[in-house]
């Protein structure tokens, strides 16, 4: 265990306390600042006329019309744009073989998905932008569409890409131990085909940027609503060809991103070109509808999986089948494979088993791309392991919670490898396992389904456990080739008054990162946390670093910003030793102020120390650093991800009529190591739930044959509201990384990893009694009723 | 183009002369012409809440309403109701529970919460719930929300009785 951190007892020990956000008074008096509330001079507007096709040739387009409409200063076309915009491509080294084609911010020849922008227009307003692309003829061939699974790989399938050959941008296998030992002697064997539906993240503010091109400097400033300012300054200098030291990404208020807004669309690409063209701000702002066409999708999965039993309840081998459709092109910089590797490297991951088969189909079809939402893979794994589990279980007659107990990876095997290669430092599985039996009062909650069961009345309880990566090293991204930090920067600096401004790279976007940093800077300095300042979201005035995804704010940033307070606070001491004449060691600092170590008199304030050195350099020693600003950068080192773990517990009941399931209540047992601030993580994990059971029960985008959404407006596509939710329970255990002095891992995935898991069985165990199974989510009262047979 | 029609209207308690095209809904009259970007827009079809603002004292959707059709009546944004103090233990109540992430939700949420507590009683965690289902928010799951909706309702209550009569 790591050492504590703070004496409770101290005056400025902030780590662990659950404290409000600074920065939430602001947004809560309507002076947020997000993106679309930047107005700046000579500022034109974009709109995109798009494809209504999934699948067509580009035969002509006539904007003379578009051209003539008031307000329009610029029609482009997808070929004006090619010429200054590099085009990208959505692959990476350390996905062997993997292709998806060069994609430009407007089509050139043929469209892919039925949305794809075709023509940008730029106006004096939004409003006579739209106008105007109404007025633009497009002429299209249509070509036929692939959109299911088993149709694009089926032979002589129709291409999304006929350069490419096939529709298949990436495959893997993964084998380890003796699968085919393990099933032909196994006494028992279960199975799932699941289906999972693909979603959209639905950010209540849309993405949204505006781009700034100054031609005099070859300057470009983009204030833009993403997670990640310094991929994107890396991005637009390099496919724009501009000094990277004059692109400036600034992330102000983010409006929800959970991974959606860190991915470039072509939207943003034709927003920097317009800027360049026009040498004019341009804003675009999607709208709604826009963004249920273009924004990410995700988790369109099908995972087909087998559990091999011994007869005394133990897992002897799995083989897990995953086909993952992920739209027209692979997403860049971060590609669309990510998530299916993850599914076929997480399934089975808490539990001793060593004998293992994954095979991934990763398939182009001409819909939207998929990539990277909160979660990444981890609640199809998580979902489709845990069901595994369960029918294990109900074949073998036991109960749910002892067979994971049987199973799961033991205290003593830690540190434990996967038979996927992923290693755990230490996880708390059987503990999380029996804070959650006692938390849900787990033999009352069945006493109480069986009494109602008698009423006809189906109630269901399901559990999940999880395990999540997080702090992820560059073997992420990094060394597939990709311009994405795994490290961190923070320039910490006094003021002259003894304030401290802390510039960091990890960004907000309301979970609360600035106020754990300022947190852990004003504990490990020893100041009121009110005094200190935490700046984020600006690549020009904040460190190079790998900002805010995959649950890296607080194990990253916070151990980043706690070695750069520690080295802030030994030359503090250090210079006060100096003006005080007192060995550095025997000083501390607290409140504020320099004491000394063994008496706690009081010497001198921070603020007349700071003085001293910016205004009074002449009466100091004249060999002394009087260094008050320093800088940090930090990487992990140790373990590739520290892994977190915990466990979901699900009530329903099923209205057998009707087919509505209604969520009685969620428990939630989590490890994310040490905690910063427990209201925050209790939060984040609400969050995160109410995500997951988003797509247990509401979310799925729908697609007919042709490829056209059927259900793109927050009016039909559904998402949760707050009466269909419950309360969330939490509890915590705290199992610190040693990899770090801070010992936090990530905990802003959890929620959203096994809560479709646990609905998913708690619904099938409502079923079980009527010897019906579901086997897809979004599990809509239709479903419901197809299982039991009610409707076809 | 039509041409631009002269409206008069007092926002946050201030007069206001304007003039808007007839198409202009509220929500962007307030965002882009008045600059009071503290209502937000996240759907323009009624569904998620995120543009409420106070008409006369009821509250309604800044993106299904016209700006000429807010000529002569009285509108509260969250910046007036802010301004004003009206709101300051619900913003207080939301700010200790951290009833917020992004924000972005948070002035309609706002909005929608002060017309619930300006009904008789303290209402239940079930009416605060029932009360919220226009507003859409990705971010906290609302249990925050319910909880300091409550919190609030529950002072307001003993504040009241303590109120000399
Ligand atoms: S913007 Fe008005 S309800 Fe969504
Ligand atoms: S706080 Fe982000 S949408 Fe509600």
């Amino acid at each position: 265990m790591n050492k504590p951190l703070s004496r409770v007892d101290r005056p400025n020990s902030y780590i662990g306390k659950s404290l409000p956000r600074p920065n939430a008074k602001r947004l809560l008096a309507g002076r947020g600042r997000f993106v679309d509330d930047i107005q700046l001079p000579r500022m034109l507007h974009a709109a995109f006329a798009r494809s209504p096709y999934a699948h067509a040739r580009i035969v002509s387009i006539d904007v003379s019309a578009a051209r003539a409409a008031p307000g329009v200063r610029r029609v482009v076309v997808g070929s004006d744009i090619a010429k200054l915009c590099m085009p990208w491509t959505g692959t990476l080294r350390h996905f062997k073989d993997m292709k998806s084609p060069p994609q430009s911010p407007l089509a050139i020849d043929t469209v892919v998905w039925a949305g794809q922008p075709v023509v940008a227009v730029l106006a004096d307003s939004r409003a006579q932008a739209e106008d105007a692309v109404e007025l633009i003829a497009i002429n299209y061939e249509e070509r036929d569409v692939v959109v299911g699974i088993d149709a694009a790989l089926a032979p002589g399938a129709t291409l999304v890409h006929d350069a490419l050959g096939d529709n298949l941008a990436f495959q893997t296998t993964i084998e380890n131990g003796a699968v085919a030992t393990a099933f032909n002697d196994a006494a028992a064997v279960v199975e799932v085909d699941l289906r999972f539906g693909r979603h959209t993240p639905v950010t209540l503010e849309p993405r949204t940027l505006i781009a700034d091109f100054e031609p005099g400097e070859r300057a470009l400033t983009v204030h833009h609503s993403t997670q990640t300012p310094y991929q994107f300054q890396d991005i637009y200098a390099r496919h724009f060809g501009l000094d990277e030291s004059r692109v400036r990404v600034i992330a102000p208020d983010i409006g929800g991103s959970f991974g959606m807004k860190l991915h470039v669309y072509p939207e943003d690409m034709a927003v920097v070109a317009l800027s360049i063209i026009a040498e004019r701000p341009v804003k675009y702002v999607a709208d709604r509808g826009e963004s249920f066409l273009n924004d990410i999708h995700l988790r369109d999965h099908r995972v087909r999986a087998k559990l091999a039993l011994t007869q005394d309840g133990r897992f002897a081998g799995m083989r897990v089948q995953d086909d993952t459709a992920i739209g027209a092109f692979s997403a860049y910089p971060r590609t669309s494979a990510v998530e299916g590797n993850q599914v076929v490297r997480l399934m089975g991951a808490p539990y001793q088993l060593t004998n293992y088969r994954a095979d991934l189909r990763v398939i182009f079809q001409n819909l939207p791309q998929t990539s990277q939402y909160r979660g990444v893979g981890h609640p199809i794994a998580c979902a489709a392991t845990e069901r595994l589990v369960d029918l294990a279980a109900k074949k073998l007659g036991l109960d749910p919670f002892e067979i994971r107990r049987r199973n799961y990876v033991t205290d003593e095997m830690y540190p434990h490898t996967t038979a996927t290669g992923y290693r755990f430092e230490r996880l708390s599985l059987d503990q999380c396992l029996s804070k959650l039996h006692a938390l849900m009062d787990y033999p009352a909650l069945r006493a109480e389904q069986a009494q109602l069961r008698e009423q006809g009345i189906h109630r269901g309880i399901g559990i999940a456990t999880y395990v999540e990566i997080t702090n992820p090293s560059p073997a992420f991204y990094g060394v597939g080739g990709a311009h994405i930090s795994a490290q961190d920067g923070c320039v910490l600096k006094v003021t002259p008054s003894g304030d401290v401004q802390c510039a960091i790279s990890v960004t907000e976007q309301g979970q609360g990162t600035e106020t754990i940093i300022g947190q852990i800077v004003a504990d490990q300095l020893g100041v009121d946390r009110e005094r200190v300042r935490v700046l984020t979201g600006d690549t020009e005035t904040t460190p190079h670093g790998g900002a805010t995804w995959a649950c890296r704010g607080a194990g990253i940033g916070g151990e980043t910003a706690l070695q750069a307070t520690r080295k802030l606070r030994s030359n503090i001491l250090e210079i006060a030793g100096a003006i005080l004449q007192s060995r550095p060691d025997t000083l501390e600092l607290a409140d504020g102020k320099l004491i000394e170590r063994e008496t706690g008199t009081v010497r001198m304030n921070l603020g007349e120390l700071a003085a001293l050195v910016y205004f009074r350099s002449d009466t100091l020693p004249p060999d002394l650093k009087a260094d008050l600003t320093v800088a940090q950068h930090f990487a992990p080192k140790g373990f590739p991800f520290a892994f977190t773990n915990g466990i979901h517990g699900s009530l329903v009941e099923v209205d057998v009529e009707t087919g509505f399931i209604k969520l009685l209540k969620h428990w939630v047992v989590e490890d994310c190591g040490r905690i910063i601030n427990p209201m925050l993580v209790d939060e984040q994990i609400r969050g995160g739930v109410v995500q997951g059971l988003g797509a247990a029960l509401f979310e799925e985008c729908l697609y007919n044959d042709a490829g056209q959404l059927m259900n793109g407006s927050m009016a039909d596509y559904l998402v949760p509201m707050a009466g269909e939710i419950p309360d969330i329970v939490i509890a915590h255990v705290e199992t610190p990384t040693l990899d770090t002095e801070l010992g936090a891992k990530g905990c802003g995935e959890a929620g959203t990893s096994a809560a479709s898991g646990a609905v998913l069985n708690a619904v099938n165990d409502a079923l079980g009694p009527l010897q019906v199974q579901i086997s897809q989510i979004p599990m809509t009262p239709q479903r419901i009723l197809r299982a039991l047979g009610t409707v076809q | 183009m039509t041409r631009p029609i002269a409206i008069m209207l007092t926002i946050n308690a201030e007069p206001v002369t304007a003039m808007v095209e007839s198409r202009l809904s509220l929500a962007d009259f307030l965002r882009h012409q008045l600059r009071l970007t503290g209502t937000h827009v996240g759907c323009e079809t009624g569904s998620c809440g995120a543009c409420l603002v106070m008409q006369d004292g009821r509250v309604i959707h800044g993106c299904l309403t016209l700006a000429v059709q807010a000529d002569g009546s009285a509108i509260q944004t969250i910046e007036g109701l802010s301004e004003s103090g009206a709101i300051a233990d619900l913003q207080a109540a939301f700010h200790e529970r951290n009833a917020l992430q992004c924000g972005f939700c948070t002035p309609g949420v706002l909005m929608t919460a002060q017309e619930l507590l300006q009904l008789e009683g303290v209402p239940s965690r079930e009416e605060i719930r029932d009360a919220l289902s226009g507003n859409y928010c990705r971010c906290t799951g609302y249990q925050a929300i319910v909880d300091s909706i409550e919190t609030t309702a529950q002072r307001r209550a003993v504040g009241e009785a303590e109120q000399p009569a």
